[in-house]
């Protein structure tokens, strides 16, 4: 009987959590579009987001890059499937590794810090005076994150891409004796856009996790110290679990045949 | 609006949490221009009072009229209009760290955009000189004043906008005693100056009988006494007695104990 309780009370705070969580996309989401905007708090998310993360999302990107190249050629060649290396690397990197790894990357930069920023005005009642100060937290704090998540993710992960590839590049010409020119001719011919756009629309939908994550769990956040804590470690669990689960949905709405 | 009619009326507030009961039927009325405090001991139901007031809290029943017009359970726009009159000092200034001091003094009407941000910087020197600070501290970061002038400076964005109506929350609380008397002092002048309704919460005594105009004590949910701060010594209510002394002999055992 206990054992039965336990999973029924599991199971209604999933519910109730789900629930919250779902009324709280809908008013951000709803915020995002119905002004009073704050276009100095929105440029200074993107830049947060957009121009500080690329060091860290380049230097994943090329290391990605390097690793596939390598790992391809020693897989290919007991083939002699070598020349598919310049594909493997592109087509993975633009579908897949950018997106996934840029949004992997930016939760634990991004998603904790914004868990950690709007937890600690929880707990020292900054987010109460602003509703006193007759401003919506809601349009005040989380809609310029979202709007910053959905539209810089997809501009770090077209870098991505670009340095992704080059890494690629690099060690086939350099390590592995690759023609330069064939190596990019290979990696061109065999790119379509829909394999950039493909990654460009779940960087997006990424960045909407990654943001929606860090403010849900910073808005809800309790206590003091311990509350904005865990509320950080939520918000990149949560986030990374979250990119995993709709990178496979979307992948099956763009390529599952 | 009638001479008769409160600037504050509440009747019959209760709020509980979960099973806990924390207000059970609060009547009170605040005249127009009156400073009332608000005593009790911790987890009375001071903080949920004022929140409730504010707006920040809704009431499980009862009634808060502002200017004769129930405020609970009206749409967010019209709290917000509401919220325009009422300016509120936090126990812990609750200051924006990731804003420079100016730019907390004059929030709420840059949010509004009822002012140009070169005006809101002349204006935010203008209400931190009514508090005591100086121009030169206008565009540190509050993590860079002290607990003191935190307060002062949550003090001039509670008062940035001319609000018809203060509220104070615990506004002595962890401040030296001589720096709670100035930020007493600071609270009645403006106060007078701007000739707000006033509410505070506090535990501190000298500070109830230096800012109230009346003082009422909360406990176990109600308002169980109110009168003048000259009265409170001879209230003859035994929880009175026992709170304005610090006994801890008296009818408040449980309070004590917990």
């Amino acid at each position: 009987m206990n054992f039965l309780q336990t999973i029924g009370r599991v199971f209604l705070v999933f519910l109730a959590t789900a629930g919250r969580l779902t009324l709280f996309t809908l008013e951000g989401l709803s915020h995002c579009v119905r002004g009073p905007f704050y276009p100095r708090i929105i440029f200074r998310q993107m830049i947060e987001i957009g121009y500080y993360s690329l060091p860290v999302v380049g230097l994943t990107a090329v290391f990605a890059g390097m690793v596939l190249a390598l790992q391809s050629y020693t897989g290919f060649s007991r083939f002699s499937a070598e020349g598919a290396i310049a594909n493997v690397v592109v087509l993975s990197i633009t579908r897949e590794l950018g997106p996934v790894l840029a949004g992997l990357m930016v939760a634990g930069r991004i998603g904790a810090a914004m868990a950690a920023e709007i937890g600690t005005m929880r707990v020292t009642e900054q987010i109460d005076a602003l509703t006193t100060l007759s401003t919506n937290p809601m349009k005040y704090l989380v809609a310029p994150r979202l709007i910053a998540g959905l539209t810089m993710l997809p501009f770090l992960v077209f870098i991505a891409d670009i340095i992704g590839v080059f890494g690629g590049y690099l060690v086939a010409v350099y390590k592995l004796g690759f023609n330069a020119s064939n190596y990019l001719q290979n990696t061109w011919n065999f790119l379509e856009a829909g394999d950039v756009v493909s990654g460009l629309v779940k960087a997006s939908a990424f960045g909407f996790i990654v943001t929606l994550m860090g403010c849900y769990h910073g808005y809800n956040s309790k206590g003091g110290a311990q509350g904005v804590g865990m509320a950080t470690t939520n918000a990149v669990v949560s986030a990374s679990i979250l990119i995993l689960c709709f990178d496979y949905i979307l992948t099956e709405m763009f390529f599952a045949k | 609006m009638s001479d008769s009619q409160p600037k504050i009326r509440l009747r019959g507030i209760c709020k509980s949490f979960g099973k806990k009961v924390v207000l059970d039927g609060v009547d009170l009325d605040v005249a127009t221009g009156e400073s009332i405090v608000i005593i009790g001991g911790s987890g009375t139901g001071k903080s949920v009072t004022i929140k409730c007031i504010q707006g920040l809290l809704n009431p499980d029943s009862g009634t808060i009229e502002i200017d004769g017009q129930n405020v609970v359970g009206i749409d967010a726009g019209e709290r917000a209009r509401i919220n325009t009159q009422i300016g509120m000092l936090f126990q812990a200034a609750a200051l924006f760290d990731s804003l420079p001091v100016w730019e907390n003094v004059v929030f709420g009407l840059l949010a509004q955009k009822a002012i140009s941000r070169r005006d809101a910087r002349d204006l935010a020197v203008e209400k931190l000189a009514l508090v005591g600070l100086g121009s030169q501290l206008i565009d540190l970061s509050p993590a860079d004043l002290s607990g003191g002038m935190q307060k002062r400076v949550g003090l001039a964005r509670a008062i940035a906008a001319d609000p018809a109506i203060m509220i104070f929350d615990e506004p002595t609380t962890g401040l030296d005693p001589i720096t709670a008397d100035v930020i007493n002092d600071l609270i009645v002048a403006v106060n007078r100056k701007i000739g707000a309704t006033a509410v505070t919460i506090t535990h501190d005594m000298q500070s109830a009988k230096k800012i109230g105009n009346r003082i009422a004590m909360l406990f176990g949910g109600k308002i169980i006494w109110a009168g003048r701060p000259e009265d409170i010594e001879n209230s003859g209510n035994p929880y009175v007695d026992q709170f304005i002394h610090g006994r801890t002999d008296g009818p408040i055992r449980m309070a004590v104990r917990a």
